[in-house]
């Protein structure tokens, strides 16, 4: 993207109070009026997809799960779709339930942190703290039914590695029923309360065109009317088998991108009330496979949107190539669209309305050397780095911390 | 004591920067407390603001290389001085310790105005782009505020009295006065007139204070504290103790101006601070249920609605209700 061009530019990150991870948007303002913005992110590039290439598939759906710290099951079911694409498998239905509920606990709690920021972002740190609090339950379900409330490490190629106690499922009915109540009440706080409106209705519109043109995914352009949901249009997983909805609003302002996730809220415990109910006996796994040559792609419905990871396969136990597009980095990019002519108070709402995850998305980028700055090398930035710390040293008069080459 | 000795005391220890500081950081405390408890969550121990602002007294001051450094050092000396003064009036007037001089009103409006400036001129010289745009906010708003402030005020010098079957004017510009009329008249809080103008004033020093929904000056998520953004160590410190006072300082003000004034006994002492706390309480109420306004919110909302109910509120109290 092109640096902004108006003379002021707002720096909104790489570290900021509105952002919870390290990315950079430039906003050119006129006065309040944001008239061009510009994002970097490259600040937190971890190399997942060179290091999925020197793992095993067994391995990798553990990998896979730190590519975001929210979507844990996103990564690796969306892994094990396209390594199942590949094989032209079908999974036993005790997986395929046991990923759908999985991953639709996993919808819960983040629909509940992105409402809670959202809040915090307004400055309504009440719904940001109650939004939390009702949130951890959800996690404590997740830890009951895998042993951990992020990471599961369930999901495997053909199937999952582990079953999940049914023992626990009266728990978990118990805690959906105090979330469905208390997101119940959240839904109604957002539709009347006039303040909330005054502040959200009619701020950083995404039109359907608009929606289209850029790429939008998830709840984002859901709210816009797109009527667009990976778990319908390509089912995975059991969701084919089960009765559920895509919730849609019309206006796609960030009024509706919230109450459409707090409406799939409550669509997320209607799946996970009928998995428990249908819960199926059978294998759990199709064991050991061996992943031939040639390629698959792999679609899944985040919390956020339509994640694809595209796996090559040489024959070796090891992928050729793992590409990962999150939802993020398509709905990044239509801050174009739903930023430029916004003021800076709202602006900073509508980036947060897309509930963008930086960590999923962040790339490698090639800063181009301007006329008064050289061009460095890592080995360049090094000896600068070293050069620095001997003159720290020198100034404090003593020797650098560590040995220097 | 001669007259000036006796009114540095005033200023310096009780009731103006000493007093006002210490029962601000506690005001503080019970603001936060309050809203950890909306919140469900613990909430800081009674200490903690008293922390806060000593670790802040110890730490670096920066001052930026574009800044203006005289008026970015300076400023915060200028608005703790000003709200200091004014808690000084409001506490002198409140208690009856001394006779406040005629329109001692219209300046301790002028003072609580003092500090918000040197904020936003505070925000101007650090020489930051979102301390500009902070620095903007705040003076909109201030500008919004003020206005439907100093009509709810006026209302109370505008109440009049029944005396020998007729009405007559009695309120004064002086503070003294305003609460003598109280002590004939009873509270202008039970007045219809009294009331709206309550609400009205109640919600402008709720701005005044820069509370959620009106916080946009600051508004951490939007312009990483706005005015304040540069400001570190103890002339961030300063500000700190400024905005405590100002917690200590309008409270007094709105139940002196509507709620009566101190009796020096146990039951008056006690009835007043708790009608403090019930103002500190319904401040952080509306805090914590209200999201942040944008700008152009806030300027129709004080210059809308509460002019129109504080210009009303006027007319009744001229027509004696």
């Amino acid at each position: 993207m092109s640096s902004p061009t108006s003379k002021r530019v707002v720096q909104i990150g790489p570290f900021h109070p509105l952002l919870e991870e390290p990315v950079g948007f430039s906003l050119g303002v006129e006065g309040e009026t944001v008239v061009d913005v510009d994002a970097r992110m490259d600040y937190i590039h971890k190399g997942i997809e060179i290091l999925a290439q020197q793992r095993t598939y067994d391995m990798l759906p553990i990998l896979l799960e730190r590519i975001c710290g929210i979507c844990s099951v996103t990564h690796s079911v969306c892994f094990c779709n396209a390594a199942e694409d590949l094989l032209g498998v079908e999974i036993p239905p005790r997986a395929k339930y046991i990923r759908t509920i999985i991953a639709e606990l996993e919808r819960v709690h983040s629909h509940l942190l992105w409402v809670g920021l959202a809040g915090h972002f307004i400055g309504y740190n009440t719904v940001f703290m109650w939004a939390w609090k009702y949130r951890e339950p959800v996690c404590d379900v997740f830890e009951m039914l895998t042993g951990h409330r992020q990471n599961s490490a369930l999901p495997m190629v053909g199937g999952v590695r582990r079953d999940i106690p049914v023992k626990y499922f009266d728990e978990a009915r118990k805690t959906l029923d105090m979330v469905e109540g208390k997101t119940q009440m959240l839904t109604d706080a957002v539709l009347d309360d006039p303040v909330l409106a005054a502040r959200l209705k009619g701020v950083g519109v995404l039109t359907p065109e608009e929606v289209m043109e850029w790429g939008v995914v998830g709840p984002t352009a859901r709210a816009s009317g797109v009527d667009t949901d990976v778990r319908r249009d390509e089912p995975y997983a059991a969701y084919d088998e089960l009765d559920w909805e895509v919730c849609l609003t019309q206006n796609g302002d960030v009024f509706d991108k919230a109450v459409v996730r707090l409406l799939e809220l409550k669509e997320s415990i209607k799946i996970l009330r009928q998995c428990f109910d249908r819960f199926p006996e059978g294998p759990l796994n199709l064991g050991t496979l061996h992943i031939p040559r040639g390629e698959g792609v792999g679609r899944y419905e985040a919390p956020r949107g339509e994640d694809i990871h595209y796996l090559r396969s040489n024959g070796t136990n090891m992928p050729e190539r793992l590409k990962v597009r999150a939802p993020s980095y398509t709905n990044i990019a239509s801050f174009k669209a739903s930023c430029i002519g916004e003021k800076i108070s709202d602006v900073t709402i509508t980036l947060a309305a897309c509930d963008p995850c930086y960590s999923c998305t962040e790339r490698t980028a090639v800063v181009r050397a301007g006329a008064d700055q050289p061009e460095r090398t890592f080995g360049d930035l090094v000896r600068l780095s070293q050069a620095e710390t001997r003159r720290i040293a020198a100034e404090m008069g003593r020797a650098p911390d560590l040995q220097l080459t | 004591m001669a007259p000036i000795a006796e009114w540095l005391f005033f200023f310096l220890i009780f009731p103006g920067l000493l007093f006002s500081v210490l029962l601000g950081l506690v005001l503080v405390w019970v603001d936060r407390k309050v809203t950890a408890l909306v919140q469900w969550r613990a909430g800081p121990p009674p200490g903690q603001p008293f922390w806060d602002v000593l670790k802040l007294m110890g730490k670096e001051v920066i001052v930026p290389a574009q800044a203006w450094a005289g008026g970015f050092l300076g400023l915060p000396f200028v608005g703790l001085a000003a709200a200091g003064i004014a808690a000084t009036f409001v506490w002198v007037a409140a208690i009856g310790i001394a006779p406040s001089f005629g329109g001692d009103l219209i300046v301790v409006v002028y003072l609580l105005v003092i500090p918000t400036l040197a904020v936003i001129m505070g925000g101007a010289a650090s020489g930051n782009p979102l301390g500009a745009v902070g620095s903007s906010r705040d003076m909109k708003l201030m500008l919004a505020y003020e206005l439907p402030f100093v009509i709810a005020l006026l209302v109370a010098v505008f109440q009049k009295q029944e005396i020998d079957g007729e009405l007559v004017r009695a309120g004064t510009m002086s503070l003294s006065g305003i609460v003598e009329f109280q002590n004939d008249a009873g509270s202008i809080l039970l007045r219809p007139s009294g009331a709206i103008a309550f609400l009205v004033a109640l919600l402008c020093a709720h701005a005044k204070l820069g509370f959620v929904p009106f916080d946009l000056a600051e508004a951490e998520c939007e312009i990483g504290e706005g005015a304040l953004l540069e400001y570190s160590g103890a002339v961030l410190g300063l500000f700190k103790i400024t905005q405590a006072v100002l917690l200590a300082t309008l409270p007094v003000l709105l139940v002196t101006v509507f709620w009566g004034g101190l009796t020096l006994t146990t039951l008056g002492v006690l009835a007043f601070l708790g009608k403090v706390v019930l103002i500190l309480v319904l401040f952080v109420l509306i805090k914590n249920t209200n999201p942040r306004v944008r700008i152009d919110q806030a300027m129709r909302f004080f210059w809308g609605p509460l002019t129109v109910l504080a210009l009303a509120a006027l007319l009744l109290a001229h027509l004696g209700l």
